[in-house]
């Protein structure tokens, strides 16, 4: 397998800190409430913050996170290096962005079904679609949703 | 006779639970056989199939079968805890989502409870269980279904060990209950222990179906009450029922043997400050506080020629507390007063009792209550190792090398908890492959 999934725990320590834990802040205890000024106007409007979870996992239990290791799929957007949202929880279909396993491999790739084949296409002229038939066979083993990665 | 109890019990019981977590990332393991070590990858305690089939024994030590392993390839993991933790409560967070009655027994069991009638067809249902579970998850899972808790554990048996099943069965009606609970030995029961199937057995009390058999009043006399609980779900009479909030924990316990004996002082506090910083973040995470502290050290007692020891030490604090400064200096106390040179330690531990909720506190009129900023410092140090990896920040005390860690020598990466140890997708081709 990859190499950089075996990453090891770093143990190596920074710095060690004296806790001081001597000092406190004493505060005084207000009985009610102090209003200063008018209340803001905005208060009965407020709104939760977003959450970005909320808008990039849909299924928390079904959904996955994996990273991408080469630059195959660039013409969907998916750089090396990557981070994929998985959500096994979608049936995959004609056109998803998909992890399937090749070789005993996760490997990222999009669906393409037709009634009489099926394929797995890269987005990059220079690596070639691999043909599904009765001798490789497909497992899926999720469908991305999003590719997360820094500019 | 179809029961006609008005609810049914399911047990949904995921196979070969951390084999099956270590393969979800690892395709290439499909049909290779896959096994687990316990802590300090000393005994073997989960096999894939494939494992169970070369005579791998669950509970072995894994150096008496090395050479097994090495002829069959077999892939060895030590155990990675925080990855089948999170697999365990995806599995448990879709059983919740499916089904509005779920107990969660362990790790990688659940019960759950259904109103008779709410599934005209228990064996489709139960398979529309198994799939999504599967598929949402990666983890394989076997469906038994029964009128009570002790019979759906029977059938969840059946569900795995028949080949036919294909991981679903239902118990139906009393006479089919009856030919299959001829052939489960009492001590494959729920509820019935070594010792009381030993002493079953003497009585020439054999089979599931023998004990379910037999007189109340015996069964009571010996087996007590609880024995007559087991045969009369055996009996198909629930009495047993769902727990769907767990009991609050009343104790907290982190003991583990070491990687090497350990012999000084230094060592072992060391690794008490460790299990005691461990034991004050579950406190934590619980919302609780401890006023028991208790520590303990022993010797190897399998090596019968060296000498033994083994000592404990309790504390009561004054206060409850669950701030990890103030435990590890009790706890060093304690360790001070119990050790002796000249042994070799092989297991050390610390175990925090009479546990309180951390928003009770009895004031008390000459002590003043605990710091609030041991409250906040406790958050902000709990948030940073959430963060950033365990022991990010941690007591001095705790030591640095920790030589006498245990082994660890083969864990899978934490895939689901840290960022930095997400499996990898290949985005280009293996070259063996054929071209469109």
């Amino acid at each position: 397998m990859n190499k950089r999934l075996h990453i090891k725990k770093t143990s190596s320590i920074k710095a060690v800190f004296p806790a001081d834990c001597g000092t406190t802040l004493q505060r005084p205890l207000f009985l009610s409430g102090v209003s200063a000024g008018f209340p803001s106007p905005a208060d009965d409007y407020l709104d939760r913050k977003l959450d970005l979870n909320e808008h990039l996992v849909k299924n928390p239990a079904a959904t996955f996170f994996v990273r991408v290791a080469g630059d195959s799929m660039l013409g969907a957007g998916i750089n090396d290096n990557d981070i994929l949202v998985v959500d096994r929880s979608l049936e995959p279909c004609s056109g998803s962005i998909v992890i399937a396993v090749v070789n005993g491999e996760l490997t990222v790739k999009r669906l393409i079904k037709s009634k009489t084949s099926c394929r797995l296409a890269a987005e990059n002229p220079d690596y070639p679609d691999l043909k599904i038939d009765e001798e490789t066979p497909l497992e899926i083993w999720g469908v991305a949703t999003y590719a997360i990665h820094s500019l | 006779m179809p029961y006609t109890a008005s609810e049914m019990f399911g047990l949904i019981d995921c196979n070969n639970f951390y084999a099956s977590c270590e393969r979800l990332f690892r395709p290439d393991l499909m049909n290779r056989p896959v096994v687990v070590l316990s802590n300090n990858d000393g005994c073997i305690i989960a096999r894939s199939n494939e494992a169970k089939a070369l005579g791998i024994g669950m509970g072995t030590p894994y150096f008496k079968q090395d050479a097994l392993i090495r002829k069959h390839d077999v892939a060895v993991f030590s155990s990675n805890y925080p990855l089948y933790g999170d697999i365990s409560q995806r599995v448990m967070d879709i059983l919740m989502q499916l089904e509005p009655d779920v107990e969660i027994y362990s790790i990688d069991e659940a019960f759950i409870r259904l109103q008779a009638g709410r599934h005209c067809d228990l064996e489709s249902w139960g398979r529309f269980l198994k799939t999504t579970v599967q598929q949402r998850t990666g983890i394989p899972v076997s469906i038994g279904f029964g009128p009570t808790k002790t019979l759906a554990k029977i059938a969840n048996r059946l569900a795995k060990k028949n080949s036919s099943a294909a991981g679903i069965f239902v118990i139906t009606d009393q006479q089919s209950a009856d030919r299959l609970l001829a052939a489960v030995p009492v001590g494959d029961i729920w509820g019935i222990g070594r010792r009381h199937a030993a002493r079953l057995k003497k009585q020439a009390i054999h089979t599931a179906l023998e004990l379910k058999n037999c007189a109340d009043t015996w069964i009571r006399k010996q087996l007590t009450v609880t024995g007559l609980r087991t045969a009369m779900e055996l009996r198909g009479i629930p009495c047993i029922s769902l727990e769907k909030a767990g009991p609050a924990k009343k104790s907290i316990c982190t003991s583990r043997s070491f990687g090497q004996p350990v012999y000084t002082l230094g060592d072992l506090q060391e690794a008490v400050a460790t299990y005691t910083t461990q034991a004050a973040c579950k406190l934590r995470s619980e919302g609780l506080r401890t006023t028991v502290l208790d520590v303990f050290i022993r010797t190897n007692s399998f090596k019968k020629d060296a000498p033994q020891y083994c000592s404990r030490q309790t504390f009561t604090l004054s206060a409850p507390s669950s701030h990890t400064a103030t435990l590890i200096k009790i706890a060093l106390a304690s360790l001070n007063a119990i050790y002796r040179p000249g042994y070799r330690y092989q297991k050390a531990g610390v175990l925090l009792n009479g546990l309180v909720p951390e928003n009770y506190e009895q004031l008390r009129l000459f002590h003043a209550p605990a710091p609030c900023n041991e409250t906040s410092l406790m958050k902000a140090v709990d948030i940073i190792n959430r963060r950033w990896g365990r022991d990010t920040i941690q007591s001095a005390a705790a030591g640095l090398a920790k030589e006498w860690h245990f082994r660890q020598m083969k864990k899978s990466p934490a895939y689901t908890t840290r960022w930095s140890e997400l499996p990898i997708a290949k985005a280009s081709f293996p070259e063996s492959f054929s071209m469109a």
